[in-house]
């Protein structure tokens, strides 16, 4: 009950938001709703199946080039074609490197999902012609709902139109992952998390529930990357680079993985002390690093953890 | 009686090591056989082999008339042969419920299902709370596997096998790290289990005489990867060396 009051009274929170007139904060929140979405996926790898991805930054550069590739070379701006787009093509490139990921676990499958994300970053830096290496690629303000809002400039579109937009395809993914996760399937994906010799025994094709757990890992990864540089209006290799795909696994253990809103608290938590630190020091990943360390050895199960347990305590 | 499982020549050598040697094992409808033999004798080994964990280096395995050579774990459960292991072998995380209902959705075909609900799903409940009633699990439903105590851990494993629907179950020590006052109620639990759910064969590696004699219809002495007898109880009480080899206590 208390965690429906508390989703409801975030959704609130953010519905209202704009209205209070800190563009700044609002358009703050753009790459948080693009983040909450990837994370969501990344979560179901990792919170559910128990497969933790180092390469996760693939789906979500995948999707931002996606919207760059459609809006500036082929013409096409609605927002909903760009995100189907986004999706097709995060399950056309993760069935494939699922297959050869998901035959490891741990380290190995860490490391080869890390191989393929650098991989699809030397693609985007070296072929020139596509992607435009390392200038990247323009993203064009997309049509939404079939318009294209000219009364609109540009910040009022961002933390307009574009705000509620992406705030209602982050709740859609929840409540998406929501149904996945609380499906048959989900509860063969915790089975092969828990122990994946007897969820074989016990009736589950590992492989294959793998495999799906990792294209729906990838279609939420490319759908929230699509959204992503829309703000800036590029779309620049660095969104592949393995530390990109280190700070989707940081916002994930800051928020916790065990718990279902975590990864999208963590997207949330990241964005504003980010925002808060480099603001007061060039340092910020030196204080990030500590957080990082303080995180993994004080509070494992991240800060939702923490409120579980709170709450648990009953204080 | 019609015959479930028909091994022959089964051969499993792990480098120079032979494991197995040429066993052969048939089991049908109705039958309770046990394998026993000293450690090193095969016994887990034949399981494995029987159930998909490890393929054989030669033999040939069919069920109902189908060959299994290279059929996974999976594609065994769907045809109706299901497994329990010797050490305990649970979902730490998952509570009693969750882990009958893997089951429960894979011998129903809900696997796929990623949209529905399964906390709406009354057949996977139904079946799911008459398995947990069957081994005296019913008021444990909600408590995490990892929280059970050893006994209800190991019956958990089984009774999550018996919740594939199998039609033959082997079972690896089904009473092994079980007190001895516990085992016969367990052996009890089981063969009444598979009664009820419609269960026709099991095959149990076990080391407790007293089980093997008072429950099976037929015991398969194994020794150094060989089948030394296959017999029933009195048979095997009359054979001079599987008593001196299985039965006889070794002097130091």
């Amino acid at each position: 009950m208390s965690l429906r009051l508390a989703v409801a009274a975030a959704l609130g929170a953010l519905a209202l938001f704009p209205l209070a007139g800190r563009d700044y904060y609002a358009t703050l929140m753009l790459p948080f709703f693009g983040y909450g979405i990837a994370l969501l996926g990344l979560n179901l790898l990792f919170g559910t199946t128990g497969l933790l991805s180092f390469g996760h930054a693939l789906f979500v550069a995948l999707g931002a080039y996606t919207a760059a590739f459609l809006t500036s070379k082929l013409g096409v701006l609605d927002l909903e074609v760009i995100l189907m787009a986004a999706a097709v093509a995060g399950a056309v490139i993760a069935l494939p490197t699922g297959l050869l990921c998901v035959r490891y676990v741990r380290i190995y499958f860490g490391m080869l999902t890390l191989a393929f994300g650098m991989l699809f970053y030397s693609f985007l830096l070296k072929f020139y012609a596509v992607t435009g290496g390392d200038e990247g690629m323009r993203v064009l303000r997309p049509r939404l709902l079939g318009l294209a809002w000219t009364s609109f400039g540009k910040v009022e579109f961002l933390t307009g139109p574009f705000y509620y937009y992406s705030l209602a395809v982050l709740v859609l993914g929840a409540v998406v992952m929501w149904r996945i996760v609380r499906s048959p399937f989900g509860l063969g994906l915790r089975a092969i998390r828990e122990n994946a010799g007897k969820a074989e025994f016990t009736g589950v094709d590992v492989r294959r529930y793998r495999l799906s757990a990792f294209v729906v890992a990838a279609v939420f990864g490319a759908v929230g990357g699509a959204l992503l540089p829309i703000p800036t209006g590029l779309a620049d290799p660095l969104l592949a680079y393995w530390t990109h795909s280190g700070n989707l696994v940081f916002m994930l253990l800051l928020g916790g993985f065990g718990n279902f809103f975590g990864p999208v608290l963590g997207a949330f938590v990241f964005i504003v002390l980010q925002d808060q630190v480099m603001s007061i020091t060039q340092y910020w990943r030196f204080v990030f690093g500590a957080i990082l360390a303080v995180v993994v050895v004080f509070f494992p199960q991240g800060l939702t953890g923490l409120l579980d347990r709170r709450q648990r305590a009953g204080t | 009686m019609s015959v479930l499982l028909d091994a022959r020549g089964l051969t499993k050598r792990y480098g120079d090591f032979t494991a197995l040697d040429g066993v052969s094992l048939t089991v049908s409808e109705g039958e309770f056989v046990s394998i026993i033999g000293p450690n090193g004798a095969g016994k887990t080994t034949l399981v494995n082999i029987v159930t998909g964990l490890a393929p054989p280096t030669a033999g040939q395995m069919s069920f109902r008339g189908l060959d299994i050579v290279g059929a996974g774990p999976v594609t065994l459960a769907r045809r109706g042969l299901a497994r329990s292991f010797q050490l305990v072998n649970v979902f730490p995380a998952l509570t009693v419920a969750e882990t009958l209902a893997v089951a429960v959705c894979a011998r129903l075909g809900r696997g796929r299902r990623f949209w529905s609900s399964l906390g709406a799903d009354r057949a996977v409940h139904a079946e799911v709370g008459e398995i947990a009633a069957v081994f005296g699990l019913a008021d444990r439903l909600a408590r995490l596997a990892r929280t059970l105590p050893q006994g209800d851990k190991k019956l958990l494993d089984v009774a999550s096998a018996f919740a594939l629907g199998p039609e033959l179950i082997l079972l690896d020590e089904p009473t092994s790290g079980v007190s001895t006052a516990d085992k016969h109620a367990i052996m009890d639990v089981m063969v009444g289990a598979a009664r009820r759910l419609g269960v026709k064969a099991i095959v149990q590696v076990e080391h407790d005489m007293d089980i093997v004699f008072g429950y099976s219809d037929r015991i398969v002495a194994l020794h150094q990867g060989r089948v030394l007898a296959d017999t029933t109880p009195d048979g095997i009480r009359r054979d001079t060396e599987v008593v001196a080899t299985v039965l006889g206590k070794p002097r130091s």
